[in-house]
């Protein structure tokens, strides 16, 4: 399969997604609306999982898709060692701040609090299986309303095609810096968060970067 | 290395066949990754070279770096101690986006301290 007809598929794919991602109930977005967050604080994700790398795998993997949805997100990284220096190590601790202080210490107009429930891959001889499971719910920190939650499965399999390849290529990439074993896991969360975060009606309104911002709204 | 090279460009390819972007993401959240998958292997010098020359290829394609990115840069300046490259950085996340004010000049603050 030549690269154009890789994408020609991956799009495909995505449209499909998106086609029956209309069909369901719409969210409803009138606490969102009416509150509309500029900022996104993301704290480490709660890990379900049994993998110990899924707290950063998939941290790191958040920002991308918040950010081309139009939020500032706040620097994962220095924030995490902002709380950890601040007497929080870890993520439960930090998921339990209070949110007039996430407000006043950080400016942060709302967070993000994350869980993943799945992350790891399995092998097998012809194949293998790569799962992320994660939910989220962005809160307001003025009045600690629930402005949005939502929850996604994704599951990609070496012979399943374009999809995977993107995986392993994201993979292949990042294992050039670290040269350890490879994560595949952390590709398919890229995937998992887009899901997440971009599908029509389901995912965030576009934020004040974005061009569709307050449109049709 | 050249095959390297050709495997980023087709992933370049691929992902950027959806949409275009917002901004340019070089290899932030991969060295964010690297950072806690491998902490002997993320020398802040090693990161802020990395994040340099993002910067330089951003500024080539006359796109923005993303929200957070002058701050993480600020604060492995703090890291290796150099005071005003920290500042200019951190100065410049606020710049850029306003938003991060309050945040920011808490770390401001604290780099008086040092």
């Amino acid at each position: 399969m030549s690269p154009r007809n890789l994408a020609r598929a991956g799009i495909a794919a995505l449209v499909a997604l998106g086609l029956t991602g209309c069909a369901a109930k719409p969210y409803d977005y009138t606490n969102f609306r009416a509150h509309a967050p500029r900022s996104i604080l993301v704290l480490p994700p709660l890990n379900e999982s049994t993998a110990v790398e899924a707290t950063w795998g998939y941290l790191s993997t958040v920002t991308r898709p918040l950010a081309e949805r139009g939020y500032y997100v706040f620097p994962v990284a220095v924030v995490d060692q902002f709380l950890k220096d601040n007497g929080l190590p870890t993520a439960g601790e930090m998921h339990q701040v209070p949110l007039e202080k996430a407000r006043e210490i950080l400016g942060a107009d709302a967070v993000l609090f994350i869980t993943v429930e799945q992350y790891g891959s399995k092998y097998q001889v012809l194949n293998s299986s790569t799962i992320v499971a994660a939910r989220a719910k962005l809160v307001d920190t003025r009045s600690g309303t629930l402005l949005w939650e939502g929850r996604r499965v994704w599951q990609q399999n070496s012979s399943a095609g374009q999809s995977s390849l993107i995986g392993m290529l994201v993979a292949a990439a990042v294992t050039q810096i670290i040269s350890t074993s490879t994560d595949a896991a952390r590709g398919v969360s890229r995937t998992t968060n887009v899901m997440l975060f971009h599908t029509r009606e389901e995912g965030l309104l576009p934020g004040p970067y974005h061009p569709e911002y307050l449109k049709g709204q | 290395m050249s095959r390297v090279l050709w495997l980023a460009s087709l992933v370049a390819l691929l992902t950027g066949c959806a949409a275009p972007t917002l901004y340019s993401w070089g290899q932030y959240e991969d060295l964010v990754y690297v950072t806690y998958a491998a902490p002997g292997k993320a020398a802040a010098e090693m990161q802020i070279e990395k994040l340099e020359q993002d910067y330089q290829q951003a500024r080539a394609a006359n796109k923005r770096v993303p929200p957070g990115w002058h701050a993480y840069l600020g604060y492995l300046y703090v890291q290796v101690g150099k005071v005003d490259e920290a500042r200019r950085e951190l100065e410049t996340e606020k710049a850029e986006f306003p938003e991060s004010s309050v945040f920011v000049d808490r770390l401001l603050a604290n780099l008086k301290k040092l």
